[in-house]
């Protein structure tokens, strides 16, 4: 047992296991539902021994039926509860994108409010686990894009408990993306008690000066990375974990890029069309006459994620980084 | 399949009683009461094309010829149960206790219009076809989470069934056993393909076979059948016995929309034939008049207060203040977002003046 004040050192599956368990435990509406995540405890063990303590009905094991289970949840969410489903990697959330496009996102606004969709859907996302095919994307642009959509990414175990409870909390819908490269690889302190982290709040993990590298998720330990390297060479970043990719923190990016006047943006997903963009129109808007230099992307190209076999070359390293660093500073 | 899916009828197209089982179920007061309601329907289905003919209202999608289907199982619903509706079941809708005002706001282009009123557990028309239907499980199974005996109806029509979601709505509700009964219209055409068309089974009611739950054809004309049928499927849900899919074998008589031409893909004269023999408030005509029941004066009676009824909600549409554009964006999130906000101080300031 654990004190009201205390911490446990925790992965980020686990710190996401802690927070449905908390949520389960305080509010009676939340039902967790996906494919395997009860007797199995999910694919990744997010939901491990949930089903045991908290019952059939609150962690429910549904059909193998995304659009199905997601658009029951829609369903229950209108009727009182708050679904908080599974889809097992985004690269399988297609079936059920009609769902959250066409009812999930826009019932409020189509009922002004009568009706609302209070469910989270959480789903592993990206590449670099050596996955098999369609088990690494990261397309969280076509959500970001989706009005009446929250979308939230966490890459540390501390912010996967905040979050993931603020998602809950959160009286519209949440897509809660998971990392997968980052489950496990890192274990840090986590408060054992109840806390949120605000949705659409960055965080600022390295402080400097040269240049701004902004990323998320999956992208964060690259990005420390080089980080790291350039500092030996003199050139202080600093790096910025957006944390929410909708709505994003304006005001984390503009102060960042005001001060250094270069920025870096790093994601996984394809480059057209990407998160990054927006981050662009951002810096545009607010930050025009700092800049020093053109703000620079480096993301996954405008390719399918390759089988896993090629993703080293897909995925964005320190490398490519590094490069778009030195590029933005000799500009 | 038609053989194990027999079409039930209680009321045959002359309006004679089928078995003399049901002679006691078909009492006067039911007959008055479904001819009411239908009427009342067809009425308003009538005006809404009027209106938008006129350039009063926007794009319709009439229900004429569908009347028994959509009265006969909603008037078999208690008022705590949920109704998720298609864009073509405001007739159902009103049936339930929809506001005739919200249903022409909808039809107006309004959000408001799908606002049920108060303790109405009315969902908006569902657009994308067959997406209401997992809804529609996920609301029944919530009543069942909760304890409770409410049942959730909803409707589709046939080419719904070749959706994905029909399926998984079918699945999900069948192995949680949910409250719900899948009510399907099968009015012969989706658009304009044809069910022989859409699919390869000759029978909707068939498709139950494959989730293990009762599969029920009734005459979708024959609002007795439709409605006792409806009524026993909601008394399964109730005692826990999980969902029922029902066909009510019936006909569209109008076009899909108003913008939609059917002489284009289906022979109108036909289709009056059907219509002539097949028009649900003309069956119960001849029942009432073979009952010695027809009384012409309280049709014009009732007629007179449909009326005056439908044109006070025109009227009531009409005079519903104008759009506030604010309300785009305040009814995204529960709280405005800052690119919502954003976009709302430029555009309502660009626009300042024109605004009331």
């Amino acid at each position: 047992m654990s004190t009201a004040t205390g911490t446990q050192t925790m992965t980020f599956i686990q710190a996401v296991n802690d927070a449905l368990s908390i949520m389960l435990e305080e509010n009676s509406n939340v039902i967790l539902m996906g494919e395997d995540i009860g007797k199995n405890g999910g694919v990744f063990r997010a939901t491990d021994g949930l089903q045991e303590r908290f019952g059939e009905k609150r962690v429910m094991d549904t059909p193998l039926s995304e659009a199905g289970f997601i658009g029951a949840a829609i369903g229950m969410a209108v009727n009182g509860f708050i679904p908080v489903t599974e889809i097992q990697f985004l690269g399988f959330i297609y079936p059920a994108y009609e769902q959250i496009m066409t009812h999930a996102s826009r019932l409020r606004m189509r009922t002004m409010g009568h009706f609302s969709v209070p469910m989270v859907i959480r789903a592993p996302y990206g590449a670099g686990v050596r996955a098999p095919e369609i088990h690494c994307d990261s397309t969280e642009a076509l959500f970001t894009h989706m009005p009446g959509i929250k979308v939230v990414c966490p890459s540390s175990p501390g912010d996967a408990k905040g979050l993931l409870i603020a998602a809950i909390e959160d009286p519209d819908p949440v897509l809660f993306l998971e990392p997968m490269r980052c489950y496990r690889s890192v274990r840090e302190e986590v408060p054992d008690r109840k806390y949120t982290i605000e949705i659409g709040k960055g965080k600022k993990l390295i402080e400097g000066c040269d240049v701004t590298l902004l990323t998320w998720g999956a992208m964060v330990p690259p990005a420390i990375k080089a980080a790291e390297e350039m500092k030996e060479k003199g050139i202080s970043c600093e790096v910025i974990d957006l944390r929410t990719l909708y709505p994003l923190d304006r005001d984390i990016i503009a102060e960042s890029v005001q001060k250094t006047g270069r920025t870096i943006i790093v994601h996984e997903a394809h480059g057209t069309g990407g998160v990054g963009n927006d981050i662009m129109s951002i810096i545009n808007d607010t930050s025009f006459l700092y800049q020093k230099a053109p703000a620079e992307r480096v993301t996954g190209f405008d390719a399918p994620v390759p089988y896993f076999g090629f993703e080293d070359h897909y995925l964005p390293n320190a490398r490519r980084i590094v490069h778009a660093i030195e590029k933005v500073i000799r500009f | 399949m038609e053989i194990s899916f027999p079409i039930i009828q209680m009321i045959d197209q002359n309006g004679n009683i089928t078995k003399e089982q049901y002679q006691n179920q078909i009492t006067e007061d039911l007959i008055r009461n479904f001819y009411k309601h239908m009427f009342r329907m067809r009425l308003f289905d009538r005006k809404a094309i009027s209106l938008q003919r006129q350039g009063r209202i926007g794009t319709y999608a009439p229900f004429e010829g569908q009347e028994a289907a959509q009265a006969g199982s909603a008037l078999a619903l208690e008022k705590d149960d949920w109704l998720f509706p298609t864009y073509r079941d405001h007739g159902a809708a009103m049936v339930f206790g929809h506001s005739l005002r919200q249903i022409l706001l909808f039809w107006n282009g309004r959000n408001e219009g799908c606002i049920p009123p108060e303790g109405k557990k009315i969902f908006p028309p569902g657009i994308p076809i067959a997406t209401q239907i997992p809804h529609a499980a996920g609301a029944a199974y919530a009543e069942k989470l909760k304890g409770n005996k409410n049942a959730a109806i909803v409707y589709f029509g046939d080419g719904a069934t070749s959706e994905g979601d029909f399926h998984e709505g079918l699945n999900f509700a069948s192995v949680v056993k949910a409250p719900v009964v899948f009510f399907n219209q099968n009015n012969g055409y989706a658009i304009s393909v044809p069910t022989e068309k859409q699919m390869n089974s000759k029978t909707i009611a068939q498709k139950s076979l494959a989730y293990d739950i009762p599969g029920v054809r009734v005459d979708g004309n024959d609002v007795f059948a439709v409605y006792f049928e409806t009524l026993s499927a909601l008394e399964r849900a109730r005692n826990g016995q999980g969902p029922t899919l029902i066909e009510a074998v019936t006909w569209r008589k109008g076009a899909h929309t108003t913008a939609d031409d059917p002489s284009k893909y289906r022979d109108q004269e036909e289709s009056k034939i059907f219509q002539e023999q097949l028009d649900p408030l003309k069956r119960l005509e001849r029942i009432m008049k073979n009952k010695g029941i027809y009384n012409e004066n309280w049709i014009k009676s009732i007629e007179e207060v449909a009326v005056k009824e439908i044109d006070q909600a025109v009227s009531d549409m009409e005079a519903f203040p104008p759009p506030d554009p604010a309300n785009i964006f305040d009814h995204v999130f529960a709280e405005l977002v800052w690119p919502l906000q954003k976009q709302k101080e430029e555009y309502l300031a660009l626009i300042g003046g024109e605004i009331e």
